[in-house]
């Protein structure tokens, strides 16, 4: 039986509710005890009675643990790189108490056997919540339709062929429509292969001084634009991966004015990020959609903070040292991001509580169809984190298998304390706990 | 100055004292024995990443004429295929006594990774599309020679821009200098922004031809990474290659200067390419004089002055 | 600074020394005076012009930069190389070299290692207007100046209007005199 108080917290819920309620939900913010017995919520209040351990949480944030909804977990197949434990340990260093992983793995994760894999080595590991995304193509080779029917039998939510963009449009309407008929959403990686063929980074002023081929942003925009006509069309619940540019923000604000059931995410790297970076040529500035330049930095902070955008997604993509470790055109493309995001966006961002659990915990919750994430109340199993938006993040080395960070070394203030998963500590005072009994 | 890793950004001071120990090691090359013992006991790697006859032979000979020893690395694949990472390949280089290194490699930055993980003294031989400083000096020296000075001097680039190294170290080195550049070339062939770049630019050749002092050449290529960039090299030649006609519109001082090899018929007829006022070859001598120059700089002297 | 060759003194022993190449030459048949650059340069040059009023016969006066001969590159910083200049050939010549100060010798050493390059002299002489000795190669001056004594702590500086704005030789250190 193990029993927690966490005292005097800037408590966020993350449900909105105005009322206050001392036994029931909690209005955002407010300054309350929780206390958690068994892996669930027993109560909140102020001045409760104090429960097993105490964990003084004065002046820190206690919210619903973070929930990724693009992580690259690389298992099966890439293990190298990272495999579901040592990325789990990495989601739980960020705050995290949930992740999508992404089916771009070896093999794809295009039909249910492969989901169920995926998720129950997220079980065995038991740090996070692992929720296994579907391909929308088999093999991700966008020809034919993937395992559409036997993914959402076990339980995928969120389809895409993340790395990959679905080219034929007519393929893209068949999935879109076979899906919203199953009430599951299109998510797309929007990177036109034609324009972006060769580009390692931003098309502009630092490319063209660089001699390195660039990615305009209409090559995201151009995609988008098309994939709004057939969300149009279908009426499929649809979302951007990683916005990354001004004209790629205002489309989708004219989208949601139009009331078409779009959202979109942001990485915390293109909100620190400008391509004034990439003059130094070190891969860890390298990804897909490459860092942009400053006006578009500018529209993603404002998106995110109007509303447009509606949550952080990490896009957390290791590569072992020994595939960095090239020149930049040689490098693969990918960062890591899990345990630094909540830093990130509170140093740039510097959001309030209430905004920032819902940019990262609440909004990717609802997105993922986690219904035990994203909130907390009485009776909710206990998946939240105390987070010190005072304190400094750790950037000296990191918990991934791999180190492809363009944050080691960085002041970024923020710091995650603690992460508890129904009910267990994940994460105190700043150590990871390793997986119950699970060797390495 | 610890490495040579580029043109821009490098003041008119440097460039100036390099040239003029270029000037000396020149004389060399032309006494009886070409040979000096200055940099005798180092060891100066050329890591040809990319394939290349003339610029590597041109180091090797610059640092054998310092009587430096040579160590030559030039993979048949590169290392991505052989799943050996570059910092690994370099630093295995190192440790066979490798005092300085002169990376080739076809992507942009790869000298800057070099001098990062090594420590040593780093000459970009050529990176990508990015720098090739060595052949931005050995030009401009070839310009000194002919005009006294850069100064004022009007010289046209013309060519595949957007995918030249060499253009953009002749750009920054003789608009520092004091040259007045301007750019010459279809719109697909220069660089989608050219904001910040001390050069002007026209798409028209033959408008402009007979301005200027020195026309400096490019290479081109129809295909680059099997996307087309130009409809053909037949239409290249008509619009911007140096023909018979082209030539003898020139001033009757202005010379032409090519980085090499020259493909006869594209960029340069013939007739033209075999004129006295075609200085290719007096380019390729100068080459090995600049590249003394270079590694006399990096590794000629006490090594706190040069960190 | 303490002067121990004036202005004066100076003119008077490169008079000196010319008679003694004179003298030890028997005349100055296919003799070419090279200085050391930088100050060997121009004293060169006035040797030069002294043999050839002396004698009557025109003496002719090169210089050569050692930059690239030097075996201390590790220890020192480096200088930008000077042009190398000589009046013809030197093969079967005989050369007098020309500097400013002979110290350790290395200087001179990297000398006949240039000169080697450039050609094949019959006789190699050095003439020096001050030895302050500390010699660390087997190397001696055939005509000197001034001897001069000196610690390894102290400085011995030599000028020359050409270069400098004045003749003379000047030593500091720390127990002979105040600055300047």
């Amino acid at each position: 039986m193990s029993e927690f108080t966490f005292q005097n917290a800037h408590l966020v819920s993350g449900t909105g509710d105005v009322s206050v309620a001392t036994d029931v939900v909690v209005a955002d913010v407010v300054v309350a005890d929780v206390v958690v017995a068994d892996g669930v919520v027993t109560e909140i209040g102020q001045g409760l009675d104090v429960r097993g351990d105490t964990i003084d949480c004065s002046g820190k944030w206690l919210g619903p643990g973070f929930v990724d909804v693009h992580t690259h977990l690389r298992e099966p197949g890439q293990e190298w790189k990272e495999d579901i434990t040592t990325g789990s340990r990495a989601a739980a260093a960020g705050g995290y108490t949930a992740v999508v992983a992404m089916p771009n793995t070896e093999p794809a994760i295009d039909a249910g056997h492969l989901a169920r894999f995926v998720a129950d080595r997220g079980r065995q590991v038991g740090l996070v919540d692992v929720i296994p995304a579907g391909c929308l193509s088999e093999g991700r080779k966008g020809q034919k339709l993937a395992h559409l029917d036997e993914l959402c039998d076990a339980g995928v939510r969120l389809f895409t062929d993340d790395g990959d963009t679905v080219a034929d449009a007519g393929l893209l309407r068949r999935a879109m429509e076979y899906l919203a008929e199953r009430g599951r959403v299109v998510v797309q990686h929007c990177v036109d292969a034609g324009l972006a063929a060769g580009g390692q980074m931003h098309e502009g002023e630092v490319s063209s001084r660089l001699g390195m081929a660039g990615v305009p942003a209409e090559a995201e925009e151009i995609v988008i634009s098309r994939d709004l006509a057939l969300v149009r069309l279908t009426g499929v619940r649809y979302h951007v991966q990683h916005v990354s540019t001004a004209g790629a923000v205002a489309l989708i604000a004219a989208a949601k004015a139009e009331g078409l059931p779009v959202t979109a995410e942001v990485t915390p790297h293109h909100l620190y990020f400008d391509h004034s970076y990439v003059e130094d040529t070190n891969p860890r500035y390298k990804m897909m959609p490459p860092l942009r330049d400053a006006a578009d930095v500018a529209s993603l902070r404002e998106g995110l903070r109007s509303g447009v955008i509606d949550m952080v997604a990490t896009d957390h993509a290791p590569h072992a040292d020994h595939e960095k470790d090239h020149a930049w055109e040689e490098a693969p493309f990918g960062v890591i991001g899990l345990e630094w995001a909540a830093a990130v966006v509170n140093t740039v961002m510097d959001l309030p509580a209430a905004e920032f659990f819902k940019v990262m915990s609440t909004a990717p919750a609802e997105l993922a169809g986690i219904d035990d994430q994203g909130t907390l109340a009485v009776g909710s199993p206990a998946n939240l984190v105390v987070f010190d938006p005072g304190g400094t993040a750790d950037t000296g080395r990191a918990v991934s298998r791999s180190s492809n960070s363009p944050y080691l070394g960085l002041e970024l203030s923020g710091r995650v304390l603690h992460t508890m998963y129904r009910g267990v500590f994940t994460v105190r005072d700043g150590v990871v706990a390793e997986p119950a009994g699970v060797a390495g | 100055m610890k490495n040579l890793l580029t043109m821009e950004g490098v003041d008119r001071g440097t460039l100036d004292a390099l040239l003029n120990d270029a000037d000396e090691f020149y004389e060399v090359m032309h006494r009886p024995i070409p040979k000096v013992p200055t940099l005798r006991g180092k060891t100066v790697a050329t890591m040809f990443f990319e394939p290349s006859t003339r610029t590597k032979l041109s180091f090797e000979r610059a640092a054998k004429a310092l009587s430096a020893d040579t160590l030559s690395f030039s993979p048949g694949t590169s290392s991505l295929k052989k799943g050996e990472s570059l910092k690994d390949t370099v630093l295995t280089v190192k440790a066979m006594g490798a005092d300085l290194m002169v990376v080739r490699h076809s992507s942009t930055g790869a000298a800057w990774r070099v001098a990062e993980w090594t420590g040593l003294p780093v000459v970009n031989g050529g990176d990508g599309a990015h720098q090739h400083p060595t052949q931005a000096l050995l030009d401009a020296l070839t310009l000194r020679q002919h005009f006294g000075s850069l100064d004022g001097l009007r010289v046209a680039i013309v060519g595949d821009i957007r995918h030249s190294r060499v253009a953009r170290s002749d750009v920054w080195a003789f608009s520092t200098m004091g040259a007045k550049v301007t750019m010459i070339a279809p719109p697909t062939l220069l660089p989608p922004d050219l904001t910040g770049w001390p050069a002007g630019v026209s798409t028209d050749l033959d408008a402009v031809l007979d301005q200027f002092d020195a026309i400096y050449l490019l290479r081109v290529q129809a295909e680059r990474g099997g996307v087309s960039v130009f409809p053909s090299v037949a239409e290249y030649r008509q619009r911007f290659g140096m023909t018979d006609v082209r030539f003898r519109r020139l001033k009757p001082d202005t010379i032409v200067l090519h980085p090499g090899p020259m493909i006869r018929g594209i960029e340069i007829d013939s007739g033209p390419a075999d004129d006295p006022r075609c200085k290719v070859l007096e380019q390729v001598t100068n080459g090995v004089a600049v590249r003394m120059a270079v590694l006399f700089q990096l590794l000629g002297g006490s090594k706190q002055e040069n960190e | 600074m303490r002067s121990v060759m004036s202005g004066d003194d100076m003119t008077r022993a490169l008079r000196r020394i010319a008679h003694e190449v004179i003298e030890k030459n028997r005349g100055v048949g296919g003799l070419v005076v090279v200085g050391i650059r930088t100050r060997g340069g121009p004293l060169a040059d006035r040797l030069a012009d002294l043999l050839t009023e002396i004698e009557g016969v025109e003496v002719p006066s090169g210089i050569i930069d050692i930059g690239m001969y030097r075996d201390d590159i590790d220890t020192r910083p480096r200088i930008e190389l000077g042009p190398t200049e000589l009046p013809g050939d030197i093969d079967g010549r005989t050369v007098v070299i020309v500097d400013d100060v002979l110290y350790t010798g290395r200087t001179i050493r990297a000398a006949l290692d240039a000169l080697a390059d450039i050609g094949r002299a019959a006789i190699v002489q050095l003439a020096v207007v001050v030895d302050r000795g500390h010699r660390e190669l087997p190397i001696r001056a055939d005509f000197v100046g001034k001897n001069l004594p000196t610690s390894s702590q102290e400085h011995v500086t030599v000028r020359v209007a050409e270069v400098d704005g004045e003749d003379g030789v000047w030593i500091e250190g720390s127990d002979r005199g105040s600055e300047q």
